[in-house]
């Protein structure tokens, strides 16, 4: 028995422990944004920021090209007030930012694209409600439609981020001319346009539902864009809270609307096959037969523009554009569907709240809106910066003070039926099963 | 994007930082055991001193989860109110739930046999061949790749595109060329569910071969000699002594691939997301317990997955120790 331990050993020991120490003071020390100088004419919108310094995780579901755009849009704030913003994006944000909130490893901030995931948290107690500051700017920046979405019990736990727009149908302007196409007003025109379309040899319709983890998503816009139209936003409001069941028959008879275009052989699926190749067609890939006039049309959000490949016109006389799915009974007008992300925080540090407040100012709206590809419902936004016309068509349209604005309804039942069964129920839809069957399923799986 | 080391550069400390931390505790233990003295009671610490890390992290990492879960697949969805037997009942009672077990069954049925079967024909094939090393490393090497990258591959082979265009699946294309129609693979219950099953037999196939190939080898001269001399048939060969020579080391390769179907959940939520009627149990569980906030139903699912395979456990630990003691 030695009295001394090996040399070796000793070294191994000592050695690994500086390793530990000397990283654990790496990582938790001052690394990241370079400062500005807080006195700088550019760092003039952000003063009343300054000298809070510290760290803001984000946690949210944008990734690549859009994060990239979405970091550069508050990477001023952070140089002239020195907050550090940590940002992760992840693909599988609704199911991982659960197990982070379980693991007691909350984000400070989150962004959440389903007000009824926000409300899951507000209601377990997780989220920290607006502070003064964030309310005030938010009931400056957005109407209140808005608003009630990220309103829990009386109380606002969020504010609105970006905006999309959903009953966007998308078409070849150029195709259309070419072949004397009209844009329709109607619902009558749109099946009379379709009619002709696929008498001229064209398949008028494409779609796609696959999207990974949440495949089925895309068949539910058009079910919520025709009840909207269909019966109005009372009905459609009473639909997504449950007060009438889903398988009514007012909800029948849209889901047969539907069926007559998406289930309709002769319509679908442009440039990918028979019905049943919907199920297997991912979104992003669905509407690009519109390019080579393989397809009419395309029913998918203003997110889509980012889809169109490098050179690809966007605009009134260009390679594609869109126009608004036509109202079906006049006396509802045209109410419109949309979506977007909340910014709910998990922590009420005041640099936590400095980012809260600075993402809801007009001025962050604008910093975000120059990056592109990108709009919100932000009564502050000036419309001329935005490059992409999709984008401006969408953003007047929510900014009319006469739209009637609802936000996409599998976004706001509970996550089971709204990520779950109504998904699932669209995909084996489009797959044949019969459509009482479906939404007797999708009833019997709705728990409350 | 690319690859830029000064970005991964924190990842990279958290990782050698796990490593030195696994050094320093391995280090400090033995520093404090080299540095204890005299006998007796220098060994009672050093056992401690050994297990106790084991033993901290296997209650940590194993023990309590078990004990958590099994006592919230009796809750609700929020883990809040107890509901009895409710989640079990559903499990049972809902088709969407069944199906599910109905898909876990296939998987276990086929996957296991199929890929211990081919692996066996296979060692069986290039026994003593003269290209076999080269022939053995072909099917072997897809156990080198990942079920997610597998499942991308087979996504492909199995991809559809109409009469009219060009195909970019293999299958499809093959069955074009012999006049027929291409058709949605993925879509056709529940022949999907055993076309995801290939892919687990590809990934498998070649990790039953070589072990099974080795069992082969290792059967003595003397026997095969025997059977020579008295004229065995090539088939009462294989059933007489291959058979049973190779049988304990079959029932470890054919345990050890079921206990890997019965989790399987990498394949099938690549290719298909658990729609079309694909999903299993690992799936499912994933799904209900953080998808749709139904934590008591994702751990009903995960107890039922636990109590599956504790019977395969066990009669692998028992083979094992036979296997053992034979060797002795």
């Amino acid at each position: 028995m030695p009295m001394f331990p090996n040399p070796r050993t000793t070294i191994a020991t000592a050695l690994s422990l500086v390793l530990l120490t000397g990283g654990c003071a790496y990582l938790s020390g001052e690394g990241g944004t370079a400062g500005a100088d807080p006195d700088s004419p550019e760092c003039e919108p952000y003063a009343q920021w300054q000298d809070i310094g510290g760290t803001v995780s984000v946690y949210a579901s944008i990734r690549d090209e859009e994060a990239e755009r979405m970091e550069r849009s508050w990477q001023m704030f952070a140089e002239c007030t020195g907050i550090d913003i940590q940002y992760e994006g992840s693909g599988e944000f609704e199911a991982q930012v659960q197990v982070k909130v379980d693991g007691g490893n909350a984000p400070d901030i989150a962004f959440f694209p389903q007000p009824g995931l926000l409300e899951r948290f507000a209601d377990s107690g997780d989220l920290v409600p607006a502070p003064e500051g964030v309310q005030q700017l938010a009931e400056e920046g957005w109407s209140q439609d808005w608003l009630d979405y990220a309103t829990i019990d009386g109380e606002l736990y969020a504010t609105p981020l970006g905006a999309n727009f959903k009953s966007f149908v998308w078409y070849s302007p150029t195709f259309f001319s070419d072949n004397g196409y009209e844009v329709p007003q109607t619902w009558d025109e749109l099946i009379a346009l379709s009619d002709t379309i696929a008498a001229d040899g064209t398949k008028p319709w494409c779609a796609g539902l696959e999207s990974g983890d949440a495949t089925g998503w895309p068949a539910t816009d058009w079910i919520e864009n025709v009840i909207l139209r269909e019966n109005g936003p009372e009905i459609y409001d009473q639909w997504v809270n449950h007060e009438i069941p889903f398988n009514d028959p007012r909800i029948a008879d849209a889901f047969g609307r539907a069926d007559e275009i998406l289930r309709n052989p002769d319509y679908v699926n442009g440039g990918f096959g028979n019905v049943q190749s919907i199920a297997i067609t991912s979104f992003q890939e669905a509407g690009l037969p519109i390019l080579d006039g393989d397809c009419g049309m395309y029913l998918m959000g203003s997110f889509y523009a980012a889809q169109w490949p490098e050179g690809t016109e966007v605009s009134e006389t260009g390679d594609v554009y869109a126009f608004n799915l036509p109202p079906i009974d006049p006396d509802q007008g045209t109410p419109v569907m949309g979506g977007g992300e909340f910014v709910g925080a998990f922590a009420d540090r005041p640099e936590v709240v400095a980012v809260r407040e600075y993402l809801a100012t007009a001025e962050y709206a604008n910093n975000r809106a120059a990056e592109g590809a990108w709009f919100s419902a932000h009564q502050g936004l000036d419309l001329e910066t935005l490059e992409v016309p999709t984008d401006r068509l969408g953003a007047e349209i929510l900014r009319d003070p006469d739209t009637v604005f609802r936000f996409d309804g599998s976004d706001l039942m509970p996550a089971e039926v709204g990520a779950g069964t109504f998904w699932r129920g669209m995909v084996n839809w489009i797959n044949g099963e019969e459509t009482d069957a479906i939404l007797d399923y999708i009833e019997n799986s709705w728990s409350s | 994007m690319g690859f830029s080391l000064v970005e991964e550069l924190p990842k990279l400390l958290w990782m050698v930082i796990g490593v030195a931390a696994f050094l320093a505790v391995i280090g400090a233990l033995l520093f404090l055991v080299d540095a204890g003295a005299r006998k007796s009671r220098v060994e009672w610490w050093q056992a401690t001193l050994f297990l106790a890390p084991a033993l901290i992290l296997l209650f940590l990492g194993l023990v309590y989860p078990v004990f958590r879960t099994t006592l919230l697949s009796f809750m609700d969805g929020q883990g809040g109110n107890w509901v009895g037997l409710d989640n079990y009942v559903r499990m049972f009672t809902q088709p969407e739930l069944l199906t599910v077990l109905r898909n876990t069954l296939l998987w276990v049925l086929f996957g296991p046999v199929l890929a211990t079967a081919v692996g066996l024909l296979y060692a069986l094939l290039v026994d003593r061949r003269r290209f076999e090393s080269v022939a053995k490393s072909l099917v072997f090497m897809p156990m080198a790749i990942s079920f997610v990258g597998a499942s991308i591959i087979w996504k492909f082979i199995y991809a559809y595109r109409p009469a009219e265009a060009e195909q970019i699946g293999l299958l499809n294309q093959i069955i074009v060329w012999f006049g027929g129609e291409p058709r949605l693979w993925l879509l056709e219950t529940p022949l999907n569910t055993l076309l995801l099953i290939v892919v687990l037999i590809w990934v498998q196939a070649g990790f039953a071969m070589v072990v099974l190939s080795a069992a082969i080898k290792a059967i003595p001269d003397d026997i095969i000699e025997a059977a020579r001399i008295d004229g065995t048939g090539l088939w009462s060969h294989f059933w007489n002594i291959t058979l049973p020579s190779v049988w304990p080391t079959l029932t470890v390769v054919l345990i050890t691939i079921s206990v890997q179907t019965l989790k399987v959940f990498d394949i099938v939520r690549t290719m298909t997301g658990g729609q079309y009627e694909t999903s299993v149990i690992a799936n499912e569980m994933y799904a209900q317990a953080f998808r749709y906030n139904e934590l008591g139903m994702g751990s009903a699912l995960a107890v039922f997955l636990f109590v599956l395979v504790i019977p395969l456990v066990i009669v692998q630990m028992r083979t094992n120790r036979r296997l053992r003691e034979e060797q002795r």
